[in-house]
């Protein structure tokens, strides 16, 4: 919510005074250190960024945290295509994944034996360049309808021609595409003799793609055309007035991110060595949509922090239950740091949550033995450590579903409430969701992950639209 | 010939499927100008408490009730219920938004149906379920003439979708609540002035279009049998489109385009091949969208500067 501006001075503009406000560093140290990291320019924090992204391969102890970090940042190069197009130029792109799929497909046949008996195996400097014209083209083809079609009509169409893409994949020419059986055996990167086969190879290619894509993306945001799109979105119509040419304009949005989005699906294919059409569903849109605007539509920074956050955070954490603990009860414990003030109120609300525990589970205990004879269905010492306090019953499947339903209406119920209410409602509902998570949610994480995805979206557009990086829009009316 | 009339009655029955969805999507995007991609799940989440009053009953083999009771409580309970969970997503997730930028409700309305898939998948598992229809309603009534086998679930599938139609455009066209439901769709603010409940009307627009969602879920379970917690995605994505193909706003369009796809897409599986069906669907619906935005039925909107 933004504040009033206290007394708006004779002269300045209200919404201008308003903005001048937003942008006004935080006091003391952390609006010092924001001072001091603007200042050293894009290219000296962008090298930082890179150095330290090229350092964790040194950290990383296996092949499978490797494979984590790479995943990571395709999503974080995936979701700087996506902002092309949804975060600067406005457009709703849901057909976004079928240039994703375009590149990956488009490598697999110029790198593999599918297209003739003795194969098609051009090196990385032929094929990835001749796959990222096709994508442009297919991008100005897909943003065609663009020209007529905004908001809503946008969006569905875009969203046939992702669905599109893999019913093409699955149906069609299957002994070139090979159907749902995908591609397999691709080469992997090649040139002059040399080829990346090692992950860490392509961790350290995918990086170095990732920083030239956000130098390259930077100065096209502060060049006339990224000034020209940030019109666009905001209104199109004065745009128009301006003599920015807008069609052009977003048939250029479209373009550049189809670019991206195949880029990194060529290394998507050469470093998985093999394409399936389920690859390229929605649900992997929406992950990218997720990280976007996790991270804040419209900004570089964000769009790659979101991508890495939410890859981390859903390959790396929610894979075993341990870590997985660490993850749900440090964002829950963060949230509330952060969240509630005063102090006092934080240390009541865990306080409380804790009484109210170790009440619960008294009296659940005195009613009935098999009711709390589950105990988490996590391991470590956050489990043991709660052991006692949490219910889960023998059974705890089909409670924990029944748990779920209610947590979601006590949410809801507590995004109704407010003031003492609220902090009051917190209590019950924190338990209630560590009871669901240990007897349930932690025993699926591939749904828990899903249903993180969907609350992501939801939460972020309610709570703070502009994302964790991205500045808040100025409407004006 | 009977082949083709076959096609027919089962692109009817399909349309007709279609149609009921389409209309949710029409009056909710006539008065918030939404797209509500959960709508789709909506319909799914339908088909499921419709499955679950079949086993309240004792399941399809020994229903402890006789059929038609069995029916109605289907149909109330799936339109009922989910009639309320749009009216409560409407509340929670987008009322909040209801003047930011156009594109924050819209990938709300994804995480949305993100979420409920999800939760979805989360209570009832990823497995198929079996209405098991021909166990309670015997298949060999209805019309038979010669090879043509038109069958009693089907009639009623159709003819059912034709009277809500036709209740919908009465309460729309003659009612007070449609009266302001038109208002609100016109010029919300406009509306707003005239002592027109907003909340109230958009919320009530929310539940008689999840419920019609809802009723279709039934229906989709009768006739197709088969349920599951995906079956909404694809569904809502084309009767979108049914609802665009005959102009959004108009409900006599939605019932039109519904009603063209659901022919359009039996044929292609008849006559074609069913491998390609989604795609040649998806390539008539770009085409019509391109060709022709505002549908069929529907009005070119005045855009006020």
């Amino acid at each position: 919510m933004s504040v009033e501006p206290k007394d708006p001075s004779i002269g300045v503009d209200e919404w201008v005074a308003r903005s001048a406000q937003r942008a006004e560093y935080a006091p003391g140290w952390r609006g010092q250190a924001q001072r001091r990291w603007e200042r050293i320019g894009w290219w000296p924090r962008l090298g930082i960024a890179a150095l330290a992204g090229a350092a964790v391969p040194l950290l990383t102890v296996n092949d499978f945290q490797l494979q984590i970090g790479i995943n990571a940042l395709l999503l974080a190069l995936l979701a700087l295509g996506l902002n092309i197009s949804v975060g600067w130029a406005g457009l709703l792109d849901l057909g976004f994944i079928a240039f994703y799929g375009f590149g990956a497909y488009g490598f697999a046949l110029l790198s593999s034996n599918q297209l003739s008996t003795s194969g098609v195996h051009l090196p990385a400097y032929a094929s990835v360049p001749i796959v990222m014209v096709g994508a442009a083209c297919l991008g100005l083809m897909v943003g065609l309808p663009s020209r007529r079609l905004i908001g809503d009509y946008l969006a569905i169409i875009t969203l046939f021609f992702g669905e599109a893409f893999v019913e093409f994949t699955n149906n069609v020419a299957t002994n070139k595409l090979g159907g749902p059986n995908g591609i397999v055996a691709i080469d992997p990167y090649k040139a002059f003799g040399a080829q990346i086969t090692t992950n860490k190879g392509y961790f350290y290619l995918l990086l170095i793609l990732l920083v030239l894509t956000m130098a390259a993306l930077h100065l096209l945001d502060t060049s006339r055309t990224g000034r020209a799109w940030r019109a666009v979105r905001e209104d199109p119509l004065a745009a128009e007035m301006m003599t920015i040419p807008v069609n052009r304009v977003k048939l250029m949005a479209f373009s550049f991110g189809a670019v991206v989005a195949a880029l990194a699906g060529t290394v998507f294919a050469a470093q998985q060595i093999s394409v399936f059409p389920t690859d390229f569903d929605t649900t992997f849109l929406i992950l990218i949509y997720a990280a976007l605007i996790l991270g804040g539509a419209g900004s570089i920074g964000g769009a790659v922090l979101g991508g890495l956050i939410l890859s981390v955070t859903l390959d790396g954490f929610l894979r075993s239950p341990t870590q997985s603990g660490y993850l749900f009860y440090g964002v829950i414990l963060l949230t509330l740091i952060v969240k509630l003030r005063p102090w006092w109120r934080l240390i009541a609300v865990v306080a409380g949550t804790a009484v109210f525990g170790l009440v619960v589970h008294a009296i659940v205990h005195a009613v009935s033995a098999s009711a709390v004879a589950g105990g988490p269905q996590s391991s470590g010492w956050i489990a043991d450590l709660v052991r006692n306090w949490v219910v889960v019953p023998r059974n705890p499947a089909a409670a924990g579903n029944v748990g779920f339903v209610l947590l979601l209406g006590l949410l809801i119920a507590l995004v109704q409430v407010r003031g003492r209410w609220r902090t009051v409602l917190l209590v019950p509902t924190l338990y209630l969701s560590v009871c669901v998570w240990e007897g349930r949610l932690v025993t699926v994480p591939a749904i828990t992950r899903q249903i993180l995805i969907g609350a992501i979206l939801i939460v972020m557009m309610n709570a703070r639209p502009q994302g964790l990086l991205g500045s808040r829009r100025v409407e004006v009316v | 010939m009977h082949f083709f009339i076959q096609e027919l009655v089962n692109g009817l029955t399909q349309g007709s499927l279609y149609a009921l969805i389409a209309l949710g999507y029409s009056m909710v995007y006539g008065v918030l100008k939404l797209l509500n991609f959960a709508h789709g799940d909506l319909y799914m989440v339908g088909a499921f408490i419709g499955y679950f009053v079949i086993q309240w009953f004792g399941g399809p083999m020994a229903l402890s009730v006789p059929v038609p009771l069995v029916l109605l409580v289907m149909f109330v309970l799936a339109g009922g219920g989910v009639g309320m969970l749009g009216v409560a997503i409407e509340r929670f997730a987008y009322r909040p938004l209801r003047d930011a930028p156009r594109i924050a409700p819209l990938i709300t309305a994804l995480g949305v149906a993100f979420l409920l898939e999800n939760t979805m998948l989360l209570l009832f598992g990823a497995s198929y379920r079996d209405y098991n229809t021909s166990a309670f309603i015997s298949f060999s009534t209805g019309i038979h003439i010669g090879p043509l086998n038109v069958d009693i679930v089907r009639i009623m599938v159709i003819v059912l979708s034709i009277v809500l139609m036709f209740a919908l455009t009465v309460i729309v066209n003659r009612t007070k609540l449609g009266r302001q439901m038109r208002a609100v769709a016109s010029d919300r603010e406009a509306a707003e002035m005239l002592g027109i409940n907003v909340d109230y009307t958009i919320a009530a627009t929310f539940f008689l279009g999840s419920a019609l969602a809802g009723i279709a879920g039934v229906m989709a379970g009768l006739v197709f049998n088969q349920i599951y917690t995906l079956m909404g995605f694809v569904a809502g994505l084309k009767a979108f489109t049914a609802a665009v193909v005959g102009g959004i706003g108009s409900i006599p369009g939605a019932m039109l385009g519904g009603m063209l796809i659901g022919i359009a897409e039996s044929f292609v599986t008849g006559y074609i091949s069913s491998t390609y069906t989604n795609l040649i669907v998806f390539g008539i619906l770009i085409a019509v969208m391109l060709a022709r935005p505002t549908g069929l039925l529907g009005r070119v909107p005045l855009q006020k500067v």
